[in-house]
């Protein structure tokens, strides 16, 4: 019988994309034959902009990046200034930071496992987590005023101490989230359809994964000990006691293990690090006008979708000549047009959730 | 942060002068067009096998183009810069050594204009088809008239 192979576009409008990513599949029944990803519908040109604005006045276009962890991209840039014109920041405001960004990291997981499993068809799942990531971003907003575009680091620091209010709503989370944990794991783990969906689907070989730049859960799930917070920490990160938790095989299953491990990491380092929250100032002193010396200056953090990069030029004016931002997403899902192949339809929308990329990042 | 290998003195060893040093900084070094590919191949067999970035900056006199090399299991870190010429902004592409540079090299062409030989295709990535210039370039100007 003769057969002929067809064409499907998948996106860029469409819910299981995640943003306007666009998938153009070729496909022989329901299988896939080739596959070209096409990305850039969300293209704003920061980083030209970027070239037009005082140093501080970049902060709040980090934010926009990874648009559901932005503190971590605010990290990542004041902590490259920083490094540029040599500052040191005030204990308490590392403390706080740190604090911050593993909120922000079990913020940013409980999306990326929510609408994982929703868009394997388990509507109720997304609800559990999201409920607990509603907790930190209430938290975030009565801290910043905002729900996801804080703005809350400042080269050298921190905008503001947190408020009186702060440390109760923290103690509420710590005591309801472990419960949280238990019930998602007896609600997941062993779910027949969700183990149906995802064990040896999407499979990424360590060598693959290293080859194509994956990084964050997705590599640590094909089995490779892969964190910035380790191999070269940042920050104060090497003071808290945590272990990096990889996969076997790097499947969808094993994706979503190392996510939710990696949750139960980010809640001991946020004890940590509560427990030991000194006094003292949250700002170091830092000139009214920020013009670094000539030169240049990378700088890469673990961001919860994985190592989010930060190169600066400067050439001694108060506006930097160049901004580049390395972006985990970007290099994420380069790798699809290569996993896709073999699988059918419904594995590949498996894959594409199972990866929690943004398009805010992927585009920039 | 020190690495814990000297690149620096391993590669003048291999290229001699064909590699720069940067005196004030142990972790760059300058290779340039021709031998930009053999400089990464041997880098990355001696162990700085993630390509964590290719980035690239416009000095208005001549373009640098911006490799961070890392490893998978130690600190190390090496940052790889190659001088282009204004008129002729070309250098080797590494597909062949990371797949990852594959959309990174894809970005830097759109934004920058350097173009990367054997690249297998090097189409924009964010901006469309038929988008006129280079938009990071310093001498680009937007059809609104915006620097």
């Amino acid at each position: 019988m003769k057969t002929q192979t067809y064409t499907l576009n998948l996106g860029p409008q469409h819910p299981s994309t995640h943003g306007v990513l666009r998938v153009v599949l070729e496909l022989d029944g329901e299988t896939c034959v080739g596959s070209k990803t096409h990305v850039g519908y969300l293209h704003r040109g920061i980083e030209k902009i970027l070239e037009d604005r005082t140093y501080p006045q970049v902060i709040p276009y980090t934010d926009r990046l990874d648009y559901l962890a932005g503190i971590n991209n605010n990290l990542v840039y004041v902590q490259t200034m920083e490094k540029m014109m040599n500052i040191e920041i005030p204990e308490r405001a590392e403390y706080i930071r740190v604090m911050l960004a593993e909120l922000m990291r079990i913020a940013s997981h409980m999306v990326g496992i929510g609408i994982y499993i929703m868009d394997l068809g388990a509507i109720s799942a997304v609800f559990y987590p999201f409920i607990e990531r509603e907790k930190i971003l209430d938290m975030m907003a009565h801290l910043s005023g905002s729900r996801m575009t804080f703005n809350y680091m400042r080269i050298g620091g921190l905008a503001h101490d947190i408020h009186s209010d702060f440390k109760p709503e923290l103690d509420k989370f710590i005591v309801e989230f472990p419960r949280f944990i238990e019930d998602y794991h007896r609600l997941i783990d062993d779910n027949e359809i969700f183990i149906a969906r995802t064990k040896n689907v999407g499979t990424i070989t360590a060598e693959k994964a290293k080859s194509y730049g994956l990084t964050g859960p997705n590599l640590r799930a094909c089995g490779v000990k892969h964190d910035i917070r380790k191999t070269n920490p940042y920050g104060i990160y090497n003071r808290f006691d945590f272990e990096v938790p990889v996969g076997e095989i790097g499947d969808c299953y094993d994706r979503y293990v190392v996510r939710m491990k990696e949750v139960e990491e980010s809640f001991k380092i946020i004890q940590q690090a509560y427990k030991e929250l000194p006094d003292g100032p949250v700002m170091a002193k830092v000139p009214k006008l920020i013009k670094p010396p000539i030169g240049d200056v990378y700088h890469q953090t673990e961001n919860p979708k994985g190592v989010l990069g930060c190169y600066v030029v400067s050439d001694g004016t108060p506006k930097p000549s160049r901004v580049h931002f390395r972006r985990p997403s970007f290099n994420n899902i380069s790798i699809f047009d290569e996993i896709f192949i073999g699988h059918k339809i419904a594995d590949i929308i498996a894959i594409l959730a199972s990866f929690d990329f943004v398009l805010g990042e992927v585009d920039a | 942060m020190e690495n814990k290998i000297n690149y620096q003195e391993m590669l003048t060893g291999k290229f001699g002068d064909k590699v720069v040093i940067n005196a004030e900084k142990s972790y760059e070094v300058y290779a340039n067009a021709d031998n930009s590919l053999e400089v990464l191949e041997f880098l990355k067999a001696e162990g700085l096998n993630f390509l964590a970035d290719i980035s690239s900056a416009d000095y208005k006199d001549y373009f640098e183009v911006v490799y961070q090399l890392y490893s998978f299991d130690d600190p190390d870190h090496l940052i790889v810069k190659v001088k282009l010429t204004h008129d002729n902004p070309q250098v080797t592409s590494l597909t062949s050594l990371w797949a990852t540079a594959d959309w990174l090299e894809r970005e830097v062409y759109d934004l920058m204009g350097i173009t990367f030989i054997n690249h297998p295709n090097l189409e924009r990535i964010l901006t469309w088809e038929g988008f006129e210039g280079h938009p990071l370039r310093k001498d680009f100007v937007s059809k609104s008239g915006r620097k």
